[in-house]
């Protein structure tokens, strides 16, 4: 490798390189200053995610690194752009509640920095090699968060569930790559792209595919593989819930339709079938699981795993404007996912003790007209209703599934938000029509400040979709 | 009779269904569910070392050393997570992994 080969490879990976070295400098400061440094090492570690997100935003370099195994496009670009604020939005949030959650460890923003580290790995992976180690160092980190309150039971076993389940999953995917290596002899997506025909396609290959598929629906939390997603919402502390509902959620869709558009797009019609599956089954499953739920934490797992799958509609018609809108999709999910949180953690009594249940919602509209409004407008959005946010995203899928001739797809898509939107108006209700039973405390500046940005984002994203929704297409042009 | 590359597949595909069906069917104790993994990792390593040599190509036996790695890290932490939950919980069984219903 010459010293220019090198240099290029640098440049395109900077952005992880910060990640990596402020993760490992951060450890430093915690280490030897104790557990007292934790402020200032979620500080430190917020700064670095805003220089890594900076360095992306400003400096135009793209290309591959690293002998292929890496690659800056601009979906790459743009998807490690969403999931860098994601990961900023959900670590600020943590701060007013780090001390009552057992979050104010030094190890907490070191843990999550790796996991981001991980993500942004993942989304620029070209390389089946790449892929696996992303993935597993985004998934490491996060077993480790979802147990990270080690005094209480349900954490300890969110954690436990979320290992043995995602273990068994990254198990299934390695086997699957096991199989593709062996069937086309390359690791590197455009390598296999280039020795897969339809017409010669060995049964290994097919093997191989749906196990790499059923390992990466795991990751989004797609039904039959979303057993491990209530419980672990529910287990985990709010404010790890809330990082584990952005960031990792956007990067394994991204390594979704990066390896099924640029690996297996000559098999298209074989992996075709598959999205179409998990995507109707997602969709039932979350608008039909989520009605009878009472903890608003479950509810919100029921719902990401039916906008997961409303995501995979635009997938399945594997065409361009369909990888643009589950782009914009898992922007604006990631949007409306944290301002929801962010409502949630700031459900606390006036003692501090937090609740999670829908009902300790009731009233809201008369104690806190403001949160009440916010939280209205994102489950519109959620529901699907124009003209938020949350409609305009199921427009931008459902419309190329039409065009592709997936007319079934779409219709269960847009039945399946029909009955969803019980649920999320049942919550409306609840803060609006039903009698207050008690107050919630002040809420902390940092939390109000999201809730307000993402209930700005949903109601006007009409004013400012446009520019929006080209800088998606122009990211889904690099596949296509 | 000669070994050939779909004695090895054979060998790591029934290795795998085991790992899968130790941790599906296993209802006596965590533990059995750590080895069950390691069963699974060690299958694709089979295959990939298989793969890798009938194949004259290095690349399968690189991503197997790395798939060892990480089966260490993942063993450590998966310990790790499983001893804080005895402490909470002072049982390991997998039946009194129930504190949330789906």
């Amino acid at each position: 490798m010459t010293a220019e080969i090198l240099l290029a490879s640098l440049q395109i990976s900077t952005p992880e390189l910060i990640l990596a070295i402020g993760a490992l400098a951060l450890l430093m400061i915690g280490v030897f200053s104790g557990d007292r440094s934790a402020p200032t090492v979620t500080g430190l570690a917020v700064a670095i995610m805003i220089a890594a997100g900076l360095w992306l935003v400003l400096v135009p370099v793209q290309g591959e690194a690293w002998g292929g195994a890496f690659i800056l496009d601009p979906f790459s670009r743009f998807m490690k752009v969403i999931a860098l604020v994601g990961s900023i939005t959900a670590m600020v949030m943590t701060v007013g509640n780090a001390r009552s959650e057992q979050l104010d460890r030094f190890e907490f923003p070191v843990l999550l920095l790796l996991a981001t580290l991980g993500m942004m790995l993942l989304i620029s992976a070209n390389d089946l090699i790449a892929l696996y180690l992303g993935l597993e160092l985004m998934s490491l980190a996060l077993y480790v968060v979802a147990a990270i309150n080690r005094d209480s039971l349900r954490s300890t076993e969110a954690g436990l569930k979320y290992f043995v389940l995602g273990a068994l999953s990254s198990g299934m995917l390695l086997y699957g790559m096991s199989l593709i290596y062996g069937f086309t002899g390359n690791t590197g997506l455009d390598n296999i792209a280039q020795v897969l025909t339809a017409e010669t396609r060995s049964l290994g290959v097919v093997f191989g595919l749906v196990f790499i598929l059923a390992g990466l629906a795991f990751k989004i939390s797609a039904v039959p593989f979303h057993m491990w997603t209530p419980d672990v919402y529910e287990g985990a502390p709010t404010p790890v819930t809330a990082f584990f509902a952005s960031g990792p959620k956007v990067a394994a869709m991204a390594v979704f339709v990066r390896v099924v558009t640029e690996a297996f797009m000559p098999v298209f019609a074989d992996w075709q079938q598959v999205v179409v599956f998990i995507s109707i089954a997602s969709m039932l499953l979350g608008s039909f699981a989520a009605i009878g739920q009472k903890n608003i934490k479950r509810l919100m797992a029921y719902s990401s795993i039916g906008h997961m799958g409303y995501a995979l509609v635009g997938l399945a018609s594997g065409s361009q404007s369909g990888v643009s809108g589950v782009a914009l999709y898992m922007l604006i999910y990631m949007v409306m996912t944290l301002g929801t949180f962010a409502c949630i953690m700031a459900m606390r009594r006036k003692d501090g003790g937090a609740v999670e249940n829908i009902e300790d919602l009731a009233g809201l509209s008369s104690t806190n007209p403001f949160m009440a409004l916010v939280m209205t407008a994102l489950m519109f959005s959620l529901a699907g209703i124009p003209p938020f946010a949350g409609f305009w995203a199921k427009w931008f899928v459902i419309l190329p599934a039409i065009e592709a001739k997936l007319y079934a797809l779409a219709i269960i898509g847009v039945v399946a938000s029909v009955v969803g939107a019980y649920y999320y108006l049942r919550v409306i209700k609840v803060m609006w029509f039903d009698a207050a039973t008690g107050e919630f405390g002040r809420i902390s500046g940092e939390l109000r400040l999201v809730f307000g940005l993402s209930g700005l984002f949903v109601t006007a994203y009409v004013l400012f979709g446009g520019p929006v929704g080209s800088a998606a297409e122009a990211a889904a042009k690099a596949f296509f | 009779m000669e070994i050939g590359l779909s004695h090895y597949l054979t060998v790591s595909a029934i290795l795998f269904t085991l790992g899968v069906f130790g941790i599906f069917l296993n209802r006596k104790n965590v533990i059995i569910i750590l080895m069950s993994i390691e069963l699974i990792l060690l299958s694709v390593n089979l295959n990939m070392v298989a793969f890798s040599h009938f194949l004259n190509d290095i690349v399968g036996q690189v991503f197997a050393l790395f798939i060892l790695t990480v089966a260490a890290a993942e063993a450590a932490i998966g310990l790790a997570i499983l001893v804080v939950f005895y402490r909470n919980r002072g049982s390991i069984a997998v039946e009194d992994i129930n504190m949330m219903k789906g």
